[in-house]
């Protein structure tokens, strides 16, 4: 089903650019405020599109989020270009990661991103080519009995 | 309790304060790392850490925080205190260890609270 009355907005993510990082999500949360969804929802969306807009910050070269609110669900599409991720069920472990001392000591690379992603949206897909990119589509349902 | 009040009796210093000394402290985080208190903190926390960098006042905007206290004198970034002031995040330090300004602040609140 196509749901009517889409709202779609495209992001463009600078690789390395930390004095702009979180803007996307803020800018998705404020959107969501204003719409009226549900608290507890915008809660999750916010964690989950912030560990992707700091995914993206951090390894890639640069990168696109698309937003896209119907009247069924809110999903968040990211494709990046960047190094992609060697073995994707590793990255999924909570606490692995591959973070630089650098952004260890900014109190990032704790291994809790694509973990925190999963564990707070309703449907989570990864695909990653290696030395191309890594892509990630993050559903939330408005209504739980929406959820498969 | 309000931030005023914090700030008042745990002798914090206001490093930038353009949201106000009103805003209402529900409880307190204490954490460096960004994605735990990203996905941990609740909304009008405060939050104690000795991260300095620009990027605690995105956190702190997205999960609506009523304020950051740095720990052990430390100094924000130049960058820190724009973007707290651009986002009226309350930014604020202390002499005192993580440890221990967690643990008056856990006092403070939980008093107010039974007095309440």
């Amino acid at each position: 089903m196509e749901p009517e009355n889409g709202f779609i907005q495209e992001f463009k993510v600078k690789g390395g650019d930390f004095s702009k990082a979180g803007s996307i999500s803020t800018e998705i949360k404020e959107i969501l405020q204003e719409v009226g969804i549900d608290s507890s929802i915008i809660r999750r969306v916010a964690i989950a599109s912030y560990e992707a807009e700091m995914n993206m910050v951090m390894y890639s070269r640069k990168g696109e989020v698309s937003f896209i609110l119907d009247s069924v669900k809110i999903l968040i599409k990211t494709s990046d270009e960047g190094p992609g991720i060697e073995d994707i069920d590793k990255a999924m472990q909570e606490g692995f990661s591959t973070a630089t001392d650098e952004m260890r000591e900014m109190g990032f690379g704790a291994g809790m991103g694509l973990p925190n992603i999963k564990k707070h949206s309703d449907e989570f897909k990864i695909t990653s080519e290696i030395g191309k990119g890594t892509n990630l589509s993050i559903t939330f349902y408005l209504e739980q009995q929406n959820k498969q | 309790m309000k931030l005023k009040e914090i700030i008042e009796k745990l002798q914090l210093r206001v490093i930038t304060a353009q949201g106000g000394f009103e805003t209402e402290v529900t409880g307190g985080y204490t954490s460096d790392l960004l994605s735990d208190v990203m996905a941990n903190s609740q909304k009008g926390n405060i939050w104690i850490t000795l991260q300095t960098h620009q990027n605690i006042i995105a956190v702190a905007k997205l999960k609506e925080l009523s304020g950051i206290v740095l720990v052990k004198g430390r100094e924000p970034d130049e960058e820190t205190t724009n973007k707290a002031e651009e986002e009226k995040i309350p930014l604020l330090s202390s002499k005192e260890s993580a440890f221990s300004i967690t643990g008056k602040l856990y006092k403070l609140i939980s008093e107010k609270k039974i007095d309440a």
